[in-house]
């Protein structure tokens, strides 16, 4: 019982890896709208696509860039993470996999950063 | 508020974007460089199967795995039930595979 308490709590490190998943999970949902509409321009308006793009190299477009890239990452690692808590028989490793998961997104979106700058 | 058949849905469409969002934060790593242009995108993908393979595979599994999470998310946080609940997941997933699907075939055999 006090460990379920604990595992709700919010200054729970694994409530932060639900929170993380949660919101960056809706975060890609609301950007991927947009990323597709953006891409079908090389049909519609390259010119257009092509004034899209160069927005990228604007300082505050990068910074949000390297946002989606951590958002993409942290998704995809906590996701895995999740899966391997619900179907392998690991347990007492939680903190370490949240923290590696989180650690490796970071790692992608930094490289990601400092390619883009 | 999953049931099975949902729950297996999510953790498989799961399991095979894996790769694929790795090789697409590879990509994007890869194409940065020099800037963006859409020449320089549509060198890339532009007649290229693989690439079509690779993005329409990643826009099918998106638009299922979206659809599902955000179906989630209106019910836990949302509240919704019953219809609405289900609206909200079908609307999702047809969105994002039709603007996927659009935006596929744009950048490959448009």
């Amino acid at each position: 019982m006090r460990a379920a308490r604990g595992i709700t709590s919010r200054a729970h490190p694994l409530w932060l890896a639900y929170i993380l998943h949660r919101v960056s999970g809706l975060a890609l949902a609301v950007f991927l709208p947009l990323h597709f509409w953006v891409l079908a321009m090389a049909m519609t308006d390259p010119a257009r696509l092509d004034g899209f793009l160069h927005l990228t190299e604007a300082g505050l477009v990068k910074l949000a860039e390297f946002g989606l890239v951590f958002l993409l990452a942290v998704h995809m690692f906590g996701g895995v993470r999740l899966m391997a808590l619900e179907w392998l028989p690991w347990s007492a490793s939680q903190k370490t996999l949240a923290a590696g998961a989180t650690a490796a997104s970071f790692l992608i979106a930094a490289l990601f950063f400092l390619k883009a700058i | 508020m999953l049931n099975m058949r949902l729950y297996m849905l999510q953790r498989i469409t799961a399991l095979l974007m894996a790769p694929l969002v790795l090789g697409h934060l590879a990509t994007m790593i890869y194409a940065i460089q020099g800037g963006l242009s859409a020449a320089e995108i549509l060198g890339r993908t532009q007649g290229s199967i693989l690439w079509f393979l690779f993005y329409g595979t990643f826009v099918v599994a998106v638009a299922i795995h979206g659809a599902i999470g955000v179906r989630t998310v209106a019910s836990e946080w949302g509240g919704l039930r019953g219809a609405a609940l289900d609206g909200v997941m079908w609307i999702t997933g047809l969105g994002l595979f039709m603007l996927g699907a659009r935006a596929v075939w744009a950048v490959t055999f448009a």
